[in-house]
């Protein structure tokens, strides 16, 4: 029989998973919305059965920090949405980050990042882990034979984020995860400004992905959280590289998580050492909102994406633009690699250079009304964010270019509202900066 | 636990516990493409209350190696051999517990090595279990089709839905990589094997039994676990509603509840 005659049966899509995933109506009460578990333990009907599940004999919740019922709706759908075999989810997305470095390195490890990382992201890596002896070299992301010259003996991650920031640069995840695997190394993807909806890592050979919550997946703007989701796609087994998954955990009577685990090894570790004890994790009542969120997201992300390529064009058309950085534009370098690996659109956030610097960013911003001047992305609402004079304003433009901003570059993240009025309010910034350029001295 | 056997690894799991020479022993079998794993529940759980646990890897599984079996026949005294080889005694007795390929391997033993064994459960089972033309040729050719098919007829449409009992972990995606794991040609030779077995060639099987069958199991119904539980002269029946053919992974606790309550009564 040959190859394309054999056809297995599909699986759910992407739409009915983003409603239904993880859960089915309450059993108890019929509640058909999932509902909020707003309790911090739960009882053990026996003796044994609570021996049972300390002892990973037995599956259930013991105690919020380590799973809650709602979280783990949330956590199953994620899982599902990005073809993952489990997750977690935690207090924000930075602790998804941190808890899942923390599972694979131990002090005098090492990792491998794109240097197009968010900048909280930047800061864990650069300064926080080398106190507890984890270190970082940072490579061009488009730069291949960067990441091989970059590995060394201690390396056990490669880290990237789909959508650099802010140049936007689009990650080869093919390409990186083959280099990945052949050195040995999982790949780690930061996905928060594509969504499962636009990009799934772990199809395209990721083996853990991270996001933040806050932005996209929950949607609103109106909670903080984030999401470790682990691909099963890495063996662990053997390997003396990876110890915490490889060789006999002491907390657990000297279980070996990789050969008793199989492919949830790595998500099975950080629940029951990362989570218990580094304790960032979610509030109910928090999942309970990105649930909410995660129902629409395809919707959302249509208009999203939409909404960006047409800002994004008439702002490329501008005689005040000097340039714009979005993959979804043919003038960006990774055009063609988007169109293979996103190809439902390039996100929506991007960022384009004023002409006039650091003095007619701050005008442009100062005269929108529509966009929200805050340190966000991913609200329905659209934002704006001009780094030199926020979050980088302390460094001088050699410094600011040497991290790929430039003075009048502008950040913005593209809302649901309609495109027109956007653009409208986008008009007005401009116009405000003309005048301002205009004005003598 | 590594162990070497005529001149090949074999791999078990212990569930944590230590040989004890005086305990009693169960040994754990896998199904068609998946190792002992899928087994660490129950492990660890009779490991704590004082039973010997052998979860194997069969030969050219998990970490087992050495050529795949392609009969029952053989799985059957391949176990048994291995149980007299941990116990390092040849009159050794165990309790052997099976899912689906592994509760034919199971039975095949209570008929065939009538000495070893004292008593078996076998979980989603059918005699014989055939095995559809369009899964067994996707499987021949390595198709990942194949574990697509098995993969989604195992689980129970809740399952596929979602609302796992294991906190976080979507078992259909983990059912699926747990298959890819899986070397070349074992889902092939697993489910050839499972094919081609007859129970009318078994000598009788005589000790106690339990047959724990899922109400939404698509690959063995309950129907046919229950025409088994018939087939033996001292079985009996635990049904746990709703669930699919992957009942370790989508009702554990009930699993081992049902276990339990045969093993340790």
């Amino acid at each position: 029989m040959s190859d394309g005659e054999h056809r297995g049966p599909k699986g759910l899509g992407f739409d009915t998973l983003s409603l239904h995933a993880g859960q089915v109506p309450d059993p108890s009460t019929g509640a058909r919305a999932t509902p909020i578990y707003q309790s911090a333990a739960f009882v053990f009907p026996d003796s044994d059965v609570a021996v049972g599940l300390f002892n990973l004999e037995r599956a259930g919740h013991v105690y919020s920090r380590l799973s809650n019922p709602t979280n783990a709706v949330l956590e199953e759908r994620m899982a599902a949405l990005d073809h993952g075999v489990g997750a977690i989810v935690t207090a924000s997305g930075q602790a998804a980050i941190h808890l899942a470095i923390t599972t694979l390195l131990s002090a005098g490890d090492h990792i491998v990042a794109s240097r197009s990382l968010y900048g909280g992201t930047h800061n864990l890596f650069q300064y926080t882990l080398s106190r507890f002896g984890i270190s970082t070299t940072f490579v061009d992301p488009r730069d291949f034979d960067a990441f091989t010259q970059a590995i060394q003996p201690n390396t056990k991650v490669i880290f990237g984020e789909v959508l650099g920031n802010p140049g936007l640069e689009v990650l080869d995840i093919p390409q990186l995860s083959k280099l990945a695997h052949d050195h040995g190394l999982p790949l780690m993807i930061d996905a928060t400004f594509v969504t499962p909806y636009l990009c799934r890592p772990i199809d395209l050979g990721a083996d853990i992905v991270v996001h933040s919550a806050t932005k996209f997946l929950s949607g609103h703007g109106v909670v903080v959280g984030g999401v470790v989701v682990d691909g099963g796609t890495f063996d662990w087994r053997g390997k003396e590289k990876f110890p915490t998954l490889s060789q006999p955990y002491e907390g657990f009577h000297d279980l070996v998580f990789a050969e008793e685990f199989g492919p949830l090894a790595f998500i099975t570790r950080a629940r029951r050492e990362g989570i218990r004890d580094f304790g960032a994790c979610m509030a109910p009542m928090t999942a309970f909102q990105i649930l909410q969120g995660l129902e629409t997201l395809p919707l959302r992300m249509q208009r999203h994406v939409a909404n960006a390529l047409e800002v994004a064009k008439y702002l490329e058309g501008h005689d005040m633009v000097e340039s714009v950085s979005y993959p979804g534009l043919e003038s960006h370098l990774d055009y063609a690699l988007a169109q293979t690996m996103l190809p439902k659109g390039a996100g929506a956030v991007f960022s384009f250079e004023l002409k006039g610097g650091r003095a007619a960013g701050r005008t442009f911003i100062e005269s929108l009304d529509i966009f929200s001047h805050l340190a966000n992305v991913g609200d329905a609402k659209s934002l704006v964010i001009h780094p030199a004079s926020t979050t980088h304003h302390r460094m001088d433009e050699a410094s600011l270019l040497a991290s790929g901003i430039g003075p009048g570059l502008v950040r913005l993240s593209i809302g649901l509202e309609d495109p027109a009025d956007l653009i409208a309010d986008l008009k007005k910034g401009l116009r405000g900066v003309e005048k301002s350029l205009r004005k003598p001295s | 636990m590594i162990l070497q056997l005529n001149g090949e690894q074999v791999y078990y799991g212990t569930g944590s516990g230590h040989w004890k020479k005086d305990a009693k022993s169960i040994v754990f079998v896998h199904g068609a493409g998946f190792d002992h794993g899928i087994w660490v529940m129950p492990a660890r759980y009779f490991a704590r209350h004082g039973f010997n646990v052998i979860a194997l890897d069969l030969p050219g599984h998990g970490q087992s190696s050495g050529a795949l079996l392609t009969s029952i026949d053989a799985m059957a005294d391949w176990v048994a051999q291995v149980i007299g080889a941990v116990a390092d005694d040849a009159d050794a007795k165990a309790t052997v517990i099976g899912h689906s390929m592994g509760s034919l391997i199971a039975m095949n033993m209570a008929g065939r090595h009538k000495a070893t064994v004292e008593q078996i459960a076998l979980l989603g089972t059918s005699a014989p279990m055939p095995v559809t033309s369009l899964l067994l040729d996707a499987a021949k050719d390595n198709h990942h089709a194949a574990i697509d098919m098995t993969n989604t007829w195992s689980h129970s449409q809740r399952s596929i839905m979602g609302s796992s009992d294991n906190p976080g972990v979507s078992n259909i995606h983990a059912g699926e990589r747990w298959l890819e794991r899986a070397g070349e040609s074992v889902l092939y030779t697993d489910l050839a094997a499972c094919n081609a077995f007859d129970a009318a060639e078994l000598p009788p099987v005589e000790c106690p039994a339990l047959v724990i069958t899922g109400g939404d199991d698509k690959m063995t119904p309950a129907k046919a676990g229950i025409a088994v539980a018939q087939m033996l002269p001292n079985a009996h029946v635990a049904n746990l509603p709703s669930c699919g053919h992957s009942m370790l992974t989508e009702q554990p606790n009930q699993v081992l509840d049902a276990l339990s309550g045969f093993i340790l009564s």
